[in-house]
């Protein structure tokens, strides 16, 4: 050996190893630096999500006292409610707006434009709706000055959340800097301003014009009943087939075709099953397009090899002694399994099912395909039956349809629904970090 | 009557089965020991037998009479009133509408029974807009009679339907019931019962992968029939109009998905392989309990998520960079929706998928290779790559194939991150589109399902099928093949 020569100490390093020594360090240097990007990328999409989203949480409105003068409203003066409905919203804006401008005047404000009509591009288009509603609930308002909170332009409300400038609407037909002064006048007088915005998280998708007023609360509920149908499906379905395939099935050909099928279908891209949903559900078997349970049949195909996959692992799980003691007392087979296999079994089964589901949650893809997406969800489902057949969205397919859409007011709900999407995913992934922890049994 | 009360009166056989069924069984023995089952198997194979055939009949029947009845009436339609396919089906979903509108008419008492084969075609059309069944067109006599003649057999089937369920159900109660005795094997009967029950579900999986290749299959080779199946593959333009005269070539939208999966994997498999070895091989416990979990977050996070985030914030980051009057000066990208965007945005997408993988395959190396390396006198980083790594290897290439067909499927992050014109080229700063994307333009909408240019996503499904099975095969197959076997 060469080193056999080598009469100087261990000590000293040599070149070589010198050079092994670096290699070792660069070697490790890039692991290091692995793990910090993936963490990195990690950091910045949650940040990204939490800043851009969070202004989907606030609302910009105004407290505005409005006359509601009886000759416009109801000439006849006999409170009659289908008298009242003939009056359009376009009977409710001129008062709106001369509203905004007494409060203008009452607060020493200069109106910059010639008339009350100059101040609409602030408020929502939808304010009229707002106060209309809000009168024909109660009649008696009419003829007395009521204080309404109407929600503000989009345009205002990016303003005060940094997303509009002065410069950016320079060439925005819709609204000029002068709304802006006036904007900033009303805030120091504390007739505009922030506040929680509920009706995001509650209310119904908007038209494409009014940012301001969509909510993902519809689509929460399209979700919620399309869970039921994957829910109501899939965990029956996969664990008999689990059962089955775990317990019962010799090894044959037909065993293993089912297995490789299932594998198979893990890998499926789920794109394929928005074709299949479109393809059989909608185009065979004639259900309703963009309805919920459709959905559902389509996310339960795609979350049943998920179910099956952790099913058997939590059956495998179950020590061959249990069986063996219920046979050995007299069990049959059908017995054993599901009076003790399956009860300790469970907790994994549970564990499984929860991380399926939140998988199914999120999924976006196949539902563009049967129809959930490109649908405005403005009604709220009338009961049970219409919220499973009644179109609806989802909550992805909710800010996929916004993210298309050209006004970037609509990007901010984008994000703030993202963090309601994610939210719900968190809070089943820690439940079933929960159950598998309370209920893990070590045999 | 409704397939629900039916379903309902089946029901309440099926409990009265059980409790009588039961008490039979009881009451036929003096001592409850003598009996050859449980009680309540008895029970429950009585109720097993009314529920059962019945309930299966009913939904088959369900499902099948619609069909059978359209393919009758279908029969009425002259053929002056169509030209093609796609017309007569038409046709047919206004004889339903119309049909179903007059169920409805009758249902909130504007029309008596009676009055239905009076009915002047003219005027049908207010009619059902009266009840709020609006109708896109007047309806012409022989619409109106073939939705006569469709209400008539659905009416006439509904009848019989009842009827043979209602028998069956009864059939099978009597039968159960009668043969019940202290005897009787009922625990075996209804255990069967049960296990037919689980190979059903069993064999969904199987259905749902016939159900896949059937309707992509059927769609194809429509596709096919009205646009020469070479033209589909190997043209080299992609340029779809619903008014006709489309070139629908799939090579474009193959380079991009082909494109864009490279780049993800090109950021992909060196971070995430990466990070599994330094993750099993270097890290303590305490930094892997920490950033393992927090790499598999990434996983989690559903893909309409990594979509926008390509869309609204990598976008604009690399037009800020590489775009005009960028950082850097160079004018490549002209959008924010680029083969870049999609392919960086991807990749992050996959680090889990490839590190946790690589982790498992990494870990089951047996700890004395690396042993028998270090007593050598290896580094630890030359024991990784040179032992540890070509033990794995076989693991790992199946792994980085099963994120390439991940990559390959993946569609919200193209659709809105990498654009939406179909093009050859190698600037990967221009926007591009893949299968997937194209799959879903062309899907959603209000098109013709019979065109071409819808039926052509079918066609693209099937590619996609195809690639991505072939690439799940050609791991596994690997991975069985190559692997070392260790104990």
């Amino acid at each position: 050996m060469t080193d056999a020569t080598n009469t100087g100490s261990l000590y000293d390093v040599d070149a070589r190893t010198k050079k092994r020594n670096a290699a070792e360090k660069r070697f490790r240097i890039y692991g290091m630096i692995a793990i910090g990007l993936g963490l990195v990328f990690l950091v910045a999409l949650l940040s990204t999500i939490v800043v851009r989203g969070i202004p989907a949480f606030q609302q910009t409105k105004l407290t505005l006292p409005i006359a509601l003068p009886e000759e416009t409203l109801d000439k006849s003066g006999v409170r009659d409610i289908e008298v009242m409905k003939k009056v359009s919203t376009f009977g409710y804006n001129p008062l709106i707006e001369q509203a905004l401008a007494d409060a203008l005047d009452a607060n020493g404000i200069e109106n910059p434009f010639e008339d009350a009509k100059g101040l609409k591009p602030i408020l929502s288009s939808s304010a009229a709706a707002v106060v209309r509603d809000e009168v024909l609930a109660n009649p008696e308002l009419v003829g007395t000055t009521h204080t309404f909170e109407i929600l503000a332009a989009s345009r205002v409300d990016g303003y005060l959340k940094g997303r509009v400038t002065r410069e950016s609407v320079a060439r925005d037909n819709n609204i000029d800097a002068a709304h802006f002064d006036v904007v900033d006048a009303l805030r120091d007088a504390g007739i505009i301003a922030k506040g929680f915005n509920f009706d995001f998280i509650t209310g119904a998708d908007a038209s494409e014009s009014r940012p301001e007023q969509a909510g993902i609360g519809v689509s929460m509920l399209g979700s919620l009943f399309m869970m039921f149908v994957v829910l109501g499906l899939s965990l029956p379905i996969g664990v008999a087939a689990s059962i089955y395939l775990e317990e019962f099935a010799t090894q044959n050909r037909f065993t293993d075709i089912i297995e490789v099928n299932i594998s198979n279908l893990a890998a499926v891209p789920s794109i394929v099953f928005g074709i299949l949903g479109l393809a059989v559900f909608i185009q065979f078997m004639h259900l309703p397009q963009s309805a919920p349970l459709v959905g559902g049949l389509v996310l339960t195909l795609m979350t049943l090899p998920t179910i099956i996959i952790s099913t058997r692992a939590s059956l495998k799980a179950v020590p061959p002694s249990i069986r063996e003691a219920a046979l050995g007392i007299g069990a049959s087979k059908m017995q054993t399994v599901f009076h003790h296999v399956l009860p300790l079994a469970m907790p994994g089964i549970l564990t499984g099912t929860i991380i399926g589901l939140a998988q199914a949650l999120g999924e976006t893809a196949p539902l563009l395909l049967i129809g959930m997406v490109g649908y405005i969800a403005s009604n709220y489902p009338d009961g049970v039956a219409s919220g499973f057949l009644d179109p609806n969205s989802a909550m992805p397919a909710q800010i996929y349809e916004w993210a298309k859409r050209a006004d970037p007011a609509y990007y901010e709900r984008a994000w703030g629904g993202i963090i309601i999407l994610l939210v719900f995913l968190m809070t089943m992934n820690i439940l079933a970090v929960i159950l598998r922890r309370r209920f893990e049994r070590r045999w | 009557m409704s397939p629900l009360i039916l379903l309902a009166i089946v029901l309440a056989l099926t409990v009265a089965g059980y409790v009588m069924g039961r008490q039979r069984a009881v009451g036929s023995v003096d001592d409850v020991r003598k009996l050859h089952s449980l009680p309540n198997f008895y029970g429950m194979n009585v109720a097993m037998l009314a529920f059962v055939p019945a309930v299966l009949l009913l939904a088959i029947w369900v499902i099948v009479q619609p069909l059978v009845v359209a393919g009758q009436v279908r029969g009425d339609i002259p053929d002056t009133l169509y030209e093609t396919r796609g017309e007569l089906s038409l046709v047919m979903s206004d004889v339903q509408r119309v049909a179903s509108g007059l169920d409805t008419a009758i249902a909130q008492g504007v029309l008596a029974p009676g009055d239905i084969e009076g009915l002047d075609a003219t005027t049908v059309r207010d009619t059902l807009g009266g009840v709020g069944v609006a109708l896109g067109s007047d309806v012409s006599e022989e619409v109106l009679a073939a939705a006569l003649d469709y209400r008539a057999t659905s009416n006439t089937g509904d009848w019989v339907r009842t009827v043979v369920v209602l028998v069956v159900a009864v059939a099978g109660f009597l039968y159960a019931y009668l043969g019940t005795s202290g005897t009787l094997r009922a625990r075996n009967r209804v255990e069967t019962g049960i296990l037919i029950l689980l190979i059903t579900a069993a064999l969904i999986a199987i259905l749902t992968t016939l159900g896949i290749v059937l309707s992509l299959l059927f769609n194809t080779i429509e596709f096919f029939g009205l646009y020469p199946a070479d033209e589909f593959f190997f043209g080299t333009t992609w340029s779809p109009s619903f008014g006709g005269g489309s070139q629908l070539g799939i090579l474009p939208l193959l380079w991009g998905t082909l494109y864009i999966s490279l780049i993800a994997l090109a950021v992909a498999v060196p971070i995430g392989l990466f990070a599994a070895i330094y993750l099993s091989e270097y890290a303590s416990s305490k930094v892997r309990s920490i950033a393992k979990p927090m790499l598999e977050v990434l996983a989690g996070i559903p893909t309409i998520v990594y979509g926008l985030f390509a869309l609204l914030t990598v976008g604009p980051l690399l037009v800020g960079i590489f775009g005009d009057g960028g950082i850097l000066g160079v004018g490549w990208m002209q959008g924010g929706t680029a083969v870049m965007t999609a392919g960086l945005v991807m990749g992050i997408m996959l680090i889990p998928f490839v590190s946790s993988l690589s982790d498992d395959i990494i870990n089951a190396v047996p700890q004395a290779m690396r042993d028998g390396s270090y007593g050598l006198g290896a580094t630890q980083s030359e024991t990784i790559r040179q032992v540890v790594m070509p033990a794995a290897l076989p693991g790992i290439v199946g792994a980085i194939l099963l994120a390439a067909s991940r990559a390959i499927g993946e569609t919200m992050i193209v659709v809105l991150g990498a654009g939406a014109a179909a093009r050859l080229s190698l600037n990967p700063f221009d926007a591009m589109t893949t299968v997937t994307a194209k799959i879903v333009s062309q899907l959603t909408g209000d098109a013709d399902f019979a065109s071409p240019e819808a039926l052509v996503a079918f066609s693209l499904g099937m590619t996609l099928f195809v690639v991505t099975l072939a690439l799940n095969v050609l791991a596994l197959y690997i991975v069985r093949k190559y692997r070392e076997q260790y104990e």
